[in-house]
């Protein structure tokens, strides 16, 4: 079991490892690549950085950083967290238990812009397949999205739902396996029904009768890992957090763009410099309570 | 204590029930519902009309209210529903719409 999974290798997430391999707990970093540092060109206003190095060379200095503290990284792609005995963190090359959990998963994408979505929430638009699926036994979903996220919530589904069908409105297919489900690829204008979704209306005018659409587009952010876990988040998908960055799950701390606020790098650092230190009690606390040696 | 509630104490528990109640509806395999648990009983204490729907054991009350996301938390006065909220909720959020309605 790792002592402590650190979601996402941003500033948020590197300076939680910082500070957690030097209090003595040795993190593992999740990283599926730079996020939004990748956009930042020349970054005029972060101290220190007076040759305005680029978003994606302070983010591989980063990692470098750490990597010379003895971090490790694992690039993969999350999926999921949810909680046996310890949490668990589901990735694409399997679960991997965790004392400890630190989202630094960055700042939530925005919804497609689809008639009806934000509408027809919880009444046939859901986001998180293992809270809802019981609601759709035998009946037809569709999981919107064209990447693993989207097939793992479409594996949640298949046992109970009735058919399973991908969307991916017409964005191009990024699975890294086989998709064993039908896949619909046409662009998707609205979702309609009166008391609950009825059926979905692609861009060429024809309908496809539907009793529920998943929303799992792209990779697993933080907002999606809250809801499958029950985090408590905002109404904009902000992961809330006490000034410790820890969140109302014992254990689960969230730092940086995906606690919503300032969306800068000196906030993220701040963020994961807190949370790494607070895991890093909460982990020796957890060791010695469960008689643990000390790694 | 939230009340336990069932196909047959439901009119008599919520519909018929004097000022606003909460209804929360769960289930013993989702893991929000449970961070939801000890928000509706705090909320119980502090005087509020709480019930709690297990939707294994009363899906008839969940088809009836078109629960389709748990945990799902309903405010009904004066037999109707005035509220719903969609996944977990906190304390303060819950408490704003009880106190408005």
């Amino acid at each position: 079991m790792e002592d402590l999974v650190i979601i996402g290798s941003g500033p948020a997430g590197i300076s939680a490892a910082l500070y957690a391999v030097r209090g003595n707990v040795n993190p593992l970093v999740l990283t599926s690549g730079a996020g939004a540092l990748e956009k930042a060109e020349k970054i005029e206003n972060y101290y220190g950085n007076k040759d305005f190095l680029t978003g994606q060379e302070l983010h591989e200095n980063g990692m470098e950083q750490a990597r010379r503290l003895g971090v490790r990284f694992q690039k993969t792609q999350v999926l999921g967290v949810h909680e046996e005995e310890t949490f668990v963190v589901d990735t694409n090359e399997g679960g991997i238990p965790a004392r400890a959990v630190i989202l630094a998963t960055g700042a939530r994408r925005r919804a497609p812009k689809i008639r009806g979505l934000k509408e027809l929430e919880g009444r046939g638009v859901s986001y998180c397949a293992v809270c809802d699926a019981f609601f759709y036994r035998g009946k037809d979903v569709a999981v919107l999205g064209s990447g693993d996220f989207a097939l793992h919530e479409a594996d949640e589904l298949t046992h109970l739902a009735g058919s399973v069908t991908i969307m991916t409105n017409g964005e191009p297919l990024a699975f890294t396996r086989e998709c064993p489900y039908p896949v619909e690829e046409r662009k998707i204008v609205a979702l309609e029904g009166s008391e609950r979704i009825e059926q979905v209306r692609f861009d060429d005018q024809n309908t496809s009768s539907i009793d529920g659409v998943f929303v799992a587009i792209g990779t697993a952010g933080s907002s999606e890992i809250a809801r499958q876990l029950g985090v408590q988040i905002t109404d904009r998908g902000e992961i809330v957090v006490d000034d410790k960055m820890q969140t109302n799950i014992p254990g689960i701390f969230a730092a940086g763009d995906c606690t919503g606020g300032l969306l800068q790098i000196s906030k993220a650092v701040y963020e994961g410099t807190v949370a790494g230190i607070q895991a890093g009690y909460y982990i020796r606390q957890s060791r010695s309570s469960s008689g643990a040696e000390s790694v | 204590m939230a009340k336990i509630l069932t196909n047959s104490n439901f009119q008599s528990e919520v519909l018929n029930a004097a000022g606003p109640v909460l209804v929360d509806f769960w289930a013993t395999w989702c893991g929000p519902c449970k961070r939801q648990a000890p928000i509706v009983e705090a909320l119980a204490d502090k005087g509020y009309t709480v019930g709690k729907v297990d939707v294994d054991q009363e899906p008839g009350l969940a088809q009836q209210f078109q629960i389709m996301s748990i945990p799902t938390l309903v405010v009904f006065k004066d037999g109707k529903e005035v509220e719903r909220l969609i996944g977990l909720h906190s304390e303060e959020q819950i408490k704003a719409v009880l106190d408005q309605a």
